[in-house]
């Protein structure tokens, strides 16, 4: 009972924080001091063309009715045409995201698989020269911007050593697998296509592990923290009292707690790979949401700049209402 | 008179005991101490920038374009024949303006809106937090993107871009504060006296709410120059010739293949800054813990 009621109210509040992104985002495109227009056509254009083009673009309507049409749109998921591509802003996303989506889910992959771990190890050895080593590796993980990161690795891997490829997600040259996740590896996959199968692994690699190595030290951090508090309880002292070896205590017993936490933290990293995913995306050429992102705020393309922002607003709030009914589910003392 | 004496050192002790510990745990704080030593010598090469730069920052020379490290130019020089030591360490002022000014401006919207949402409570409140809600709703970078590129790129505009994405944490944190305290016996008393709204909130609230702010700052700094850094990376923060560190980083990118100390010792610098507010934010923290102190 108390748990549908948590989840209703919860869901009420995700609509009015809905309501209020696409007011915020309305606002923001029309703080813009820059004349859209005007970048458009350039300075010097004939008055006349000023004039059909801000009409095309509704933008001669008064402030209210525009705003009104633009919600209207976006309830419908239609943002208008882009400026720079000429499409439908949605049709745009629906390219852009799955690519985006695929770095994310790499990245966690990264993330969970170096920072779990690298946390059990240091907690289990606390004070170890592996937990000091990884405390390191934590706040530096934390500390170095990704854009410089991607840099340097692209510098070695890329430039220096020839070992990887340097952008986008494929090499011209070979045949792209036919989209139906959106998602070329696991579309390559599907299909059978090895050669672009190896070919997207090789491109997403060094993406991947840049944007995941932020989230694999607080994911680290957290394990430690998460399991040292574990093994302080009575029933681990039970466990190893009763004989029970070392090993046996500590991956059966004391894991499946001590990673609740930690599961309600990889979602919220979600959100973080979003914002990461911008630098990372510019820095690799990876063609994804966040570098259409910038490249929309870059020329003032604001169809592009309201629908992506909306968009990505959208799905960071998705995965913050995941993890809160998740963890909620988990821990009642959460449900107040 | 020996009565006062010792009513004094009573009075005072306590605070002094306090004072030592926290010497005590800072001392023995390694990573505290690193922190302490980056920031401490940040902030001096920003305050004798002009002593320590070999060279002006915005100098062109370019006969001497692209220069790798040398000499003359310890780090090398840039795509314009700039010293890009110099730049990196005049670069600390932009640092330190932005974090100065994005601090000072989101700690005094955060803090009013916290302090009247958690005093008054009721619908001011509701109406107060969904407005912060909506600012949570965007990863703190993308939004910072839309309100720089709208305002137009440019260093001012990305502090204010920047402010308007961290004073919710603040808002939060007072908010919360604000509640504890409000419903405690002393304030009862003083409202019992007569105190007006504006006294209390101001007089009485605030300055118990100082400690949790000052240690939120220091965490949220380093947070505030990647995100600097990352609007001048992509453009869309501090503008050519300014010697922002992102922007230099950006700059360097075209010529990596065969000029990498520029991005490199650029992006060095930030990481480095970033790291001591880091070690910094965690020792305060720890020190702060209570389960530490004991």
């Amino acid at each position: 009972m108390k748990l549908w009621y948590f989840i209703m109210k919860r869901l009420f509040l995700m609509v009015i924080v809905l309501f209020g992104i696409l007011v915020l985002v309305f606002f923001i495109t029309k703080i813009i001091p820059a004349d859209p227009v005007g970048a458009l056509l350039g300075g010097n254009a004939p008055p006349e063309l000023v004039d059909e083009l801000k009409h095309k673009l509704g933008l001669d309507k008064p402030l209210i009715i525009q705003f009104v049409d633009y919600m209207k749109g976006a309830l419908k998921g239609d943002f208008g045409i882009s400026l720079k591509t000429n499409r439908p802003v949605i049709e745009d996303i629906k390219e852009y995201f799955p690519a985006t989506m695929e770095l994310a889910i790499f990245a966690i992959i990264i993330a969970v698989g170096i920072g779990i771990p690298l946390g059990i190890f240091s907690a289990v050895k606390r004070n170890s020269v592996v937990d000091h080593f990884s405390r390191i590796f934590s706040i530096l993980g934390v500390s170095m911007p990704v854009f410089w990161t991607g840099l340097l690795l692209l510098l070695l891997f890329y430039y220096k050593l020839d070992l990887l490829p340097g952008s986008g997600r494929l090499e011209l040259f070979i045949i792209p697998p036919e989209p139906k996740t959106g998602l070329v590896i696991l579309d390559a996959l599907l299909e059978g296509n090895w050669e672009a199968f190896w070919d997207g692994l090789k491109h997403i690699i060094l993406p991947a592990f840049v944007l995941g190595y932020a989230s694999s030290a607080s994911i680290a951090r957290m394990t430690r923290a998460s399991v040292l508090d574990v093994l302080r309880q009575d029933y681990i002292r039970t466990a190893k009292a009763k004989g029970l070896p070392k090993r046996l205590v500590i991956y059966k017993h004391a894991l499946k707690n001590a990673l609740i936490p930690v599961v309600t933290l990889i979602g919220l990293r979600f959100g973080s790979l979003l914002e990461g995913a911008v630098l990372t995306e510019t820095i690799f050429g990876w063609p994804g949401l966040g570098r259409y992102i910038v490249n929309a705020l870059l020329v003032l393309d604001y169809p592009a700049i309201m629908g992506g922002t909306v968009f990505i607003a959208l799905i960071y709030s998705l995965a913050n209402l995941v993890v809160d009914i998740t963890y909620a589910v988990l821990d009642p003392r959460m449900r107040i | 008179m020996e009565y006062q004496e010792s009513e004094r050192i009573s009075r005072w002790r306590p605070l002094i005991e306090d004072l030592k510990h926290t010497m005590y745990l800072w001392r023995k704080n390694k990573l505290a101490m690193i922190g302490t030593v980056i920031i401490l010598g940040f902030i001096i090469v920003a305050i004798f920038a002009p002593v320590l730069a070999p060279y002006d920052p915005y100098q062109q020379n370019l006969h001497n374009r692209l220069a790798p490290p040398s000499k003359e130019h310890i780090l090398g020089t840039d795509q314009f024949g700039r010293d890009v030591l110099s730049r990196i360490i005049w670069g600390t002022r932009i640092e330190l303006k932005i974090i100065f000014l994005v601090t000072v401006i989101s700690t005094t919207i955060g803090t009013i809106i916290g302090l009247i949402s958690g005093y008054f409570g009721g619908a001011v409140d509701e109406i107060l937090m969904r407005i912060t809600d909506m600012f949570l709703a965007f990863p703190s970078l993308v939004l910072a993107m839309a309100f720089a590129a709208a305002l137009g790129p440019s260093l001012t505009n990305a502090i204010i871009a920047i402010s308007v994405v961290t004073w919710t944490v603040y808002a939060r944190l007072v908010r919360a504060e604000t509640m504890k305290i409000k419903s405690t016996l002393y304030i009862e008393a003083i409202k019992a006296l007569g105190a007006g709204t504006f006294r209390i909130l101001f007089l009485h609230i605030l300055p118990m709410t100082v400690s949790p702010i000052l240690v939120q700052m220091t965490l949220r700094m380093g947070t505030i120059i990647l995100t600097a850094a990352g609007l001048g990376f992509l453009g869309l923060g501090a503008q050519p010739p300014t010697p922002e560190w992102g922007a230099m980083v950006s700059d360097g990118r075209l010529y990596m293949m065969n000029a990498w100390w520029i991005s490199t010792f650029s992006g060095l610098a930030i990481a480095l800054v970033v790291l001591g507010f880091n070690l910094l934010g965690d020792g305060i923290r720890d020190i702060l813990d209570p389960r530490l102190r004991r």
